[in-house]
């Protein structure tokens, strides 16, 4: 537990030496092993992600899903955060929400596509399709980051509270000056699992109902018996997904990086 | 320094704390911390809080601030009642209570949020120095050591030119030759500044070294039991025979035998 982190230079190479080694065993599963014999091998997906990316498809799939993944994350924090510091703060508030949230909580965002197909099937000013992944998307984010607020909001140190009515400083001051920024290390970290759901949940949103997107891509090159294209089409998210979460990883820590120990 | 103990007692007196009665309700039950406790705080004099751990020491420092309501009697500042916390009489927490997320500039600064920009430095780089934290002004708590957090913590509570300093173990979570320093370093601020302090702690020694008057409660439910007063000149050496002396008293009234 208490061993010195690996530097910089190690922690690289042992992650190369993982990918290594899960392609490797990829490989010879495919060769030996009959049940896997229609698995594309690495060198197949390597081969299709090279093909796709001559293409613009591939590009406009990405754009489709982060698209997607922005909007519903956003319109998530924006009220999310808000309605978690109200059920933080104010007790009687969160007696009343937050049964209310936990239970909503468990419902696979999955499980809203027929609501929103109800809610917004007949958008006309921006795509229909697009609409409804973007409310899965926030239905999907917008749980994790309320959860994470009210937690967060709820649980401020007293002294810190305390602190703060004793130099008289309350109203929209105490938010922006105590409540908010000791609430932020569990915010944030509440926002990186949220966006790495959303990311998950945008594939499955585009698998059911719209034309485009890395899960519409997918499903197409599955009923084009291109499975070479599955397999690329994965790569490519796994390789966004990584993106997405390390960027969040560095605005944590921008953000934290000098209150000490505890989150940087 | 210390009013002759014979002068009238009201004339002098900031806080009046009249038959206070303090009681909490828990899942439990009711518990009663309090009961009758009176004293009298002379203006800017240094008084020290001292009992057996429980007793409800940080209790009546919680009510003295307007932290806690207390269940009956009266607490009063310059005659008026104490209702709610106010700048003109701050709290120093044990476990700092400045904010990791503030830099030492940010912090001292915090009770001077109306003030123009110009004013709020001249203020905070004031006490910057007189804390002896020239050149920390930019640092993050999580770049200072324990009595250096002590130090923002208490430079933030001057900044805001309090009347009243309430001082909960402010040296509680020090080792020990960092809280020997800080209390130096808190005799000669009190010098500089003259507030109204009143320290709570339950270490006797430090309670004779740093207060005008000590005053020493009994087992919860509790009551002040005695007010003794300490005339030694600063600073005050506890191998000399009047702080012995005093230390086997307050010991004494504790009911704590010292053995050697
Ligand atoms: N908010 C509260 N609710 C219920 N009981 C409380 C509360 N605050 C304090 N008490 C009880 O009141 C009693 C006195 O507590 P207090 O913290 O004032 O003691 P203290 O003299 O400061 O102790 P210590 O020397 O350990 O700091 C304790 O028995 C404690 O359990
Ligand atoms: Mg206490």
């Amino acid at each position: 537990m208490n061993r010195p982190p690996p530097g910089p230079v190690r922690t690289f190479a042992s992650a190369v030496a993982g990918f290594a080694a899960f392609l490797l065993v990829w490989q010879l599963s495919v060769s030996f092993v009959p049940f896997l014999e229609r698995v594309p091998a690495p060198a197949d997906t390597a081969r299709a992600i090279s093909q796709l990316a001559t293409g613009d498809l591939l590009w406009k799939s990405i754009v489709a899903s982060v698209f997607r993944v922005a909007w519903g994350f956003c319109l998530a924090v924006g009220i999310g955060i808000p309605l978690g510091v109200l059920l933080g703060w104010v007790p009687t508030a969160r007696a009343v929400g937050n049964p209310v949230v936990q239970a909503l909580r468990p419902i696979s965002p999955i499980a809203w596509l027929p609501i929103a197909v109800l809610l917004f099937g007949r958008t006309r000013w921006f795509s229909a399709a697009d609409v409804e992944a973007i409310f899965i998307i926030f239905i999907a984010s917008f749980f994790p980051i309320v959860t994470a607020t009210t937690s967060a909001v709820s649980s401020i140190d007293h002294k810190y509270i305390r602190s703060a009515a004793n130099f008289g400083v309350g109203g929209s001051l105490l938010f922006r000056r105590v409540i908010l920024p000791a609430a932020m290390p569990q915010i944030l970290t509440g926002l990186r699992l949220a966006l790495g759901i959303a990311w998950v949940v945008v594939v499955a949103a585009e698998m059911l109902g719209v034309q485009s997107g890395l899960g519409y891509q997918i499903n197409d090159s599955r009923n084009n018996l291109r499975y070479d294209l599955v397999t690329a089409v994965m790569a490519v998210i796994a390789v966004i997904g990584l993106l997405l979460d390390s960027a969040m990883s560095r605005i944590e820590h921008a953000t934290l990086a000098r209150r000490g120990a505890r989150h940087a | 320094m210390t009013p002759p103990p014979d002068a009238d007692p009201s004339a002098g007196d900031k806080i009046l704390v009249r038959d206070v009665h303090k009681t909490f309700s828990t899942k439990k039950g009711d518990v009663q911390v309090l009961e009758g406790v009176d004293l009298a705080v002379r203006d800017r004099e240094f008084l020290a809080i001292v009992g057996p751990s429980g007793c409800g020491k940080s209790t009546l420092l919680n009510c003295m601030a307007g932290f806690e309501r207390i269940s009956t009697g009266s607490i009063e500042i310059d005659g008026v009642e104490v209702t709610a916390p106010s700048p003109k009489r701050v709290f120093v927490f044990q476990e700092t209570g400045i904010f990791p997320w503030f830099s030492v500039w940010d912090n001292i600064g915090f009770g001077l949020s109306r003030m123009p920009f110009e004013q709020k430095h001249e203020i905070v780089m004031r006490y910057i120095r007189m804390v002896g934290l020239d050149g920390f002004e930019k640092s993050f708590p999580s770049e200072l050591s324990g009595g250096m957090k002590q130090r923002v913590e208490f430079a933030r509570a001057l900044a805001v030119d309090p009347d009243v300093l309430y001082l909960d173990e402010p040296f509680g979570a020090l080792d020990a030759f960092t809280r020997l320093e800080m209390r130096r370093e808190v005799v000669r601020i009190w010098g500089e500044t003259h507030k109204t302090c009143i320290l709570v702690t339950h270490d006797v020694e430090e309670a004779i070294e740093l207060a005008d008057r000590i005053a020493v409660m009994t087992q919860r439910p509790a009551r002040i039991q005695t007010v003794l007063d300490n005339p030694q000149p600063r600073p005050r050496d506890p191998d000399r025979r009047e702080f012995r002396a005093l230390k086997d008293e307050i010991f004494g009234i504790l009911g704590v035998e010292r053995s050697v």
